[in-house]
């Protein structure tokens, strides 16, 4: 506090760079959440692109953001940046035998990555689809709520970002906001995104998600081990999608993403495809598996398969 | 003395536009009301969020880009008409030209302001700024359009202000200059248009969208949409100022919008007999579109809608009677830009993403603040236009030119918007 106080003293003097503060703050309250720390709005509206950052610059934003988010959440905030590790990268198994629908993952998948409650964003969508019709997305029931599952006659097939080899979403943004990291985790930069949503169309999946309001996170239940492309707090009007828990599986490796580790029945499986004694080598080259649309030629790294 | 010079231009402009008749005031007050109501309206939509909107994450774009689209094709028909200006050489091409070159101005105004209000960090415009932010060039193709759509705006202005400045200092635009600039803007036209179907026709995820025959369908109805707004304009500006558009120009105009009526309507049939005779997975959009899927049929009215009155408009015109008979030519333009505005806005953008990627239904209808807002931008597209006529109508009648000491602006046409009977009385005076 002191620190910007002394800063902020010479307040008299109305520098060229005073005045462009002054129209960055305006401009910067217009669209931000929080009116306080104008210059925190000044530093956060001229922010470079995340790739662009040189490591000073990012500790530098990183100390910014937990300062921000702790003083927002009253609790302490850790926001890494913790890069790839070399010779990884991540893929995903879906059992659809063993699914049961149960939507834990749904909700494992929110509290753990931070996303608003109200309104409500999901990165996974659990379908059910009819067992005489196979997959087949045009009868597909999004909003199944029976006081049981599994029903009969039916079978469970969640979506989430399937991590494209060669993802249409990063193609199409027009600021380079989202790209595909060298682990093959596709990834946002919040603090870059103009919330144009063209992504959103192209995405074959339904994998990305708008912030259509200021997402409402309850400080209690914010987890606050993050990562700056991952779970950390997301500001208004920018799109989101699943990292594969980037702040757990960079952090901490060999820790599963959030929806595998609850998922009660052992559907999901996750691992290094470059690792050939890996579980998800195992499942691709021993189960009958398909991935999702494959005429698309997106190349996800997330496979269905028949593990019975 | 060139900087003193374009000071008095400028300052004669600024003077031009706070003259006028009643019916000038009464009209630009109506506009600024509506942009205001616009203003406040987005001010509401920026201290909430876009959830204001009725767009969701399956349909993430709605009303907003549906205007962008249509108005695009717009700003490229207008200019589109030069080219007929010049192979019939109509009298008036000098007039033609500017007239359509200001149209596509005011039209892009509106497809950045729409674009402005659907972004959900228009704090963060200035990434899209090369070197200064990061524009994804040349792979996306919304970059493209970023480009193209300023480079055309630029281009216009250009065009439009040059003649004009040219024709205030009373001599001759230099022919050397237009020219190459005008055939330049043909392609351009085509271009922006050209690329803005490319936007959406590039996403493998939206079948709907992803038909080679977007593009040249986009450009059809766009030589529909555009022509008819100008038939109409260019019978207001001959009755109320003192330009002179022959009968055969108008006539012509309506000729060749039928023409590309009918292309746009064979290949909307190639494109309606492909998806349901083929009869695959693809179909759901356009079973949306038409008939209503599992009974969400919100578009249906209006797209049939659509399609009566572009059918209609398509006879109208192409009826020789009833092409030249005013009362029909006019219902026709009527017809043909609603019919366009529903077909080339909601009923393309909405079925892209009705159903969702994953199948389900989520039917879009604009909210009041997304109406209203639209409304505001509307105005002040029509504001835009309003004022470049203002100056330029008088110029291109001589009753606005440089003064005899090369400076100060000398104004005859105080008024605007007048009757008729003056300016008949005033035509005998010449």
């Amino acid at each position: 506090m002191p620190n910007r106080e002394s800063r902020d003293n010479p307040a008299f003097r109305m520098s060229r760079r005073k005045m462009m503060k002054g129209v960055a703050a305006v401009l910067g309250a217009l669209a931000l959440p929080e009116k306080d720390a104008s210059a925190s709005v000044w530093e956060s509206f001229f922010q470079k692109h995340f790739r662009e950052m040189s490591k000073p610059d990012l500790e530098k934003v990183l100390d910014r953001l937990e300062k921000e988010y702790g003083k927002t959440y009253g609790k302490t905030v850790k926001v890494r940046a913790t890069p790839h590790i070399e010779g990884v990268s991540y893929g995903y198994g879906l059992d659809l035998s063993r699914c049961i629908g149960c939507r834990r993952c749904v909700y494992a998948c929110v509290r753990e990555n931070n996303q608003s409650r109200d309104p409500q964003i999901h990165y996974i969508r659990v379908l059910q689809l009819d067992k005489e019709r196979g997959v087949d997305l045009e009868h597909a029931e999004h909003y199944y709520n029976p006081s049981n599952v599994p029903e009969k006659g039916h079978f469970y097939m969640p979506v989430q970002c399937h991590q494209c080899e060669n993802p249409p979403c990063t193609k199409v943004c027009p600021v380079q906001a989202t790209w595909k990291e060298r682990d093959g985790i596709v990834v946002v930069d919040y603090n870059w995104c103009i919330g144009c949503r063209y992504c959103m169309a192209a995405c074959p999946y339904g994998a990305r998600h708008f912030n259509w309001k200021k997402p409402g996170l309850p400080a209690a239940e914010m987890n606050p081990e993050t990562h700056y492309l991952g779970n950390r707090p997301r500001p208004v009007g920018v799109v989101e999608k699943c990292t594969f828990c980037i702040q757990r599986v960079r952090n901490t490796p060999g820790r599963y993403p959030a929806c595998v580790e609850v998922c009660p029945v052992g559907a999901r499986k996750f691992g290094n495809l470059l690792d050939p004694e890996s579980e998800i080598r195992y499942v691709i080259e021993n189960k009958r598996v398909f991935i999702l649309k494959e005429d698309l030629n997106t190349r996800p790294k997330f496979y269905y398969f028949y593990a019975t | 003395m060139p900087m003193k010079m374009i000071w008095g231009f400028f300052k004669g402009t600024l003077t031009l536009i706070s003259k006028g008749s009643r019916a000038y005031y009464a009209w630009v007050s109506c506009l600024l009301v509506l942009i205001g109501i616009g203003v406040l309206a987005y001010i509401y939509q920026m201290q909430h969020g876009l959830i204001v909107t009725a767009m969701r994450d399956q349909v993430a774009w709605g009303f907003y880009i549906s205007n962008f689209t249509f108005l695009v094709g717009v700003a490229a028909a207008a200019v589109l008409l030069v080219i007929p200006a010049y192979v019939y050489n109509w009298k008036p091409i000098k007039e033609i030209a500017v007239l359509g070159e200001m149209l596509a101005v005011s039209a892009m105004v509106m497809c950045l302001l729409f674009v402005t209000v659907d972004i959900g960090r228009p704090d963060r415009f200035w990434h899209l700024i090369p070197k200064v932010g990061i524009l994804n060039f040349p792979q996306s193709m919304l970059a493209w359009d970023v480009v193209v759509l300023n480079i055309y705006l630029v281009l216009n202005l250009t065009i439009a202000v040059y003649i004009l400045y040219n024709l205030y200092h009373k001599r001759e635009p230099n022919k050397s200059f237009t020219t190459p600039l005008l055939l330049f803007s043909i392609p351009a036209a085509v271009s922006i248009h050209t690329v803005t179907a490319f936007l959406y026709n590039g996403l493998a995820a939206r079948p709907f969208w992803n038909a080679s025959i977007l593009a040249p369908r986009f450009l059809a109805s766009a030589f529909c949409s555009g022509p008819a707004f100008m038939i109409i304009l260019f019978q207001v500006i001959r009755k109320y100022t003192r330009i002179e558009i022959r009968n055969e120009a108008i006539f012509k105009v309506a000729e060749l919008i039928a023409y590309s009526m009918f292309i746009n309507l064979f290949l909307l049939g190639a494109e309606v007999f492909k998806e349901y005779y083929s009869n695959t997975v693809h179909l759901a959009p356009l079973q949306y579109l038409l008939q209503g899927l599992k009974g969400h049929n919100d578009l249906v009215p209006y797209i049939w809608t659509a399609m009566i009155f572009n059918v209609s408009a398509f006879f109208l015109f192409l009826v020789p009677q009833t092409r030249e008979n005013y009362v029909t030519l006019n219902i026709g333009c009527v017809l043909i830009f609603i019919g366009v505005y529903i077909e080339k806005g909601m009923g393309l953008v909405i079925p892209g993403q009705v159903p969702d990627v994953l199948g389900e239904i989520y039917e879009y209808a604009p909210t009041g603040i997304e109406l209203l807002v639209t409304l505001g931008i509307w105005a002040t597209g029509l504001f835009v236009y309003t004022l470049l006529l203002r100056v330029a109508v008088p110029i291109l009648t001589g009753e606005f030119f440089v003064g005899d000491d090369g400076r100060t602006a000398v104004i005859v046409d105080t008024e605007f918007i007048r009757r008729a009977d003056h300016l008949a009385e005033q035509s005998y005076r010449d």
